[in-house]
């Protein structure tokens, strides 16, 4: 299988790395690159624990191959707090408490930093539409629904 | 450890013209999956249902992510625009609202970041979800291969349950739909399990406009998914509707017909039973609730 050498922006930083073609992005980002924020579950594009953006844009780093990536602007989750100073959506989710078992909450927090940058006050109704693709099994939603109502209040994603 | 075994081997090519396509399909066959989103592919590929020795990315090829809109001549959305492009183009909001709102139905708001229109119909699933919009607008296929151009009606595109009617050689370079009437308005319905995020276990699209050439005044174009082998429309209701003066008693009508065309079979979804219920009901609401919609204009 041939190996392509690409490289990507990740969180800023230029990256260069070979991968064969049927790598994912995920495993790019885990594997090759050590960014093990980005959760991998269950590998379908149901359950949001790999969302990452591309170019500003969420999608499932499951579903995409790594070879495609070549040139683009990935953002994890390690990426959004900058120098240790959390973005307002992530102190929402700590206040609140919208955390509990904690591996859906880096997918949770690209997809809602992705709608807060397309529509900053969103209503009940386009926060629960925007997370359809995040399932979190702990917290019941509503303190995840409550925290980025919060964000939204003080300032938005970022 | 990985959860899942992953994608199997491949090579990644990503066309740069058709004609390093055509080459490709003449020398490797089926060999090759064309890919754009691959948000059925690739877990085609990761269960093994499908395999390929090569992916062949088509997305790149020219005109293939350009949506192009025309008052005179219709709509042109290449075959690698992914859903949400499509669901938040303000001419497909305003001229073809039931696309839009068809596109927003799939998956999630991430899937929908690399899902494409052309994938949803070149996969041929039964419950694509952009076919009865796709239906209604009476859109056409732009295919290519090494013998030129040709255009399809979508109702002949897809032939089967994961089957279309591509040639060897040829791929799918965009969906065309010409202008709809001008006081058209209509909806996608869909079931699902849950109320997002599923495949439908039924939709249908209802699309009507007035018409002083038929003696009830108004034309409906009914196109349904999940209920057959492929999605389709419902000849035999919209001639009832256009023949016969519009009442509740005609829509419960022209819902009954499209009960009875249905070919549902069981599945993990729903049961056959419940599908063909669902049918007749959904018709019903769209119809009636495209009925006042057009009252009103």
């Amino acid at each position: 299988m041939a190996i392509h050498a690409i490289s990507l922006i990740v969180n800023g930083t230029k990256e260069q790395v070979q991968v064969p073609s049927n790598m994912t992005l995920i495993h790019t980002l885990r594997e090759k690159l050590g960014y093990t924020g980005t959760k991998n579950g269950c590998e379908a594009g149901e359950c949001g624990a790999c969302t990452v953006l591309v170019d500003g844009e969420p999608v499932n780093s499951c579903l995409v191959l790594a070879v495609e990536m070549d040139s683009k602007e990935i953002t994890t989750i390690e990426g959004l707090a900058d120098s240790g100073q959390l973005t307002p959506l992530q102190e929402a989710f700590a206040e609140l408490n919208a955390v509990q078992c904690g591996y859906c909450t880096p997918g949770m927090l690209m997809a809602a930093t992705a709608l807060l940058s397309r529509n900053p006050y969103p209503s009940e109704g386009d926060i629960v539409e925007a997370l359809v693709g995040n399932l979190c099994r702990c917290t019941g939603y509503q303190r995840i629904i409550d925290a980025v109502q919060k964000a939204s209040r003080n300032g938005g994603a970022r | 450890m990985l959860a899942r075994p992953g994608l199997p081997d491949f090579e990644y090519i990503r066309a740069e013209t058709p004609q390093d396509v055509f080459r490709l399909l003449g020398e490797k066959g089926d060999k090759i999956k064309l890919l754009m989103g691959g948000t059925d592919l690739f877990i085609q590929m990761r269960d093994r249902s499908e395999g390929a020795e090569i992916l062949l990315d088509v997305k790149y090829l020219p005109g293939m992510q350009e949506i192009n809109f025309n008052k005179k001549k219709g709509l042109t959305v290449g075959a690698a625009v992914t859903l949400n492009q499509l669901s938040i183009h303000p001419d497909v909001k305003t001229h073809y609202g039931i696309l839009s709102q068809s596109a927003d139905t799939v998956g999630n708001y991430q899937l929908r970041n690399r899902a494409t229109l052309g994938g949803n119909l070149c996969n041929a699933s039964p419950s694509a979800d952009l076919a009865p919009a796709a239906l209604v607008y009476e859109g056409t296929v732009c295919l290519t291969g090494p013998d030129g151009n040709r255009e399809l009606g979508v109702d002949e595109f897809m032939i089967g349950p994961g089957k279309t009617a591509l040639k060897a050689g040829e791929f799918l370079t965009g969906l065309h739909f010409s202008i709809p009437p001008p006081d058209a308005v209509g909806q996608y319905l869909k079931l699902g399990r849950s109320k997002k995020g599923d495949l439908a276990i039924v939709g249908v699209a209802v699309l009507g406009y007035s018409d002083s050439e038929v003696p009830s005044g108004f034309r409906f174009r009914i196109g349904l998914n999940s209920t057959a082998p492929t999605p389709y429309r419902v000849p035999q209701a919209e001639e009832l509707l256009a023949q016969n003066q519009i009442t509740e008693e005609i829509l419960n009508q022209a819902a009954d017909e499209a009960m009875k065309v249905s070919a549902p079979i069981e599945d993990v979804r729903a049961t056959a039973l419940y599908q063909k219920k669902m049918v007749r009901n959904l018709t019903f609401k769209s119809l009636k609730e495209v009925w006042d919609l057009l009252k009103k204009s």
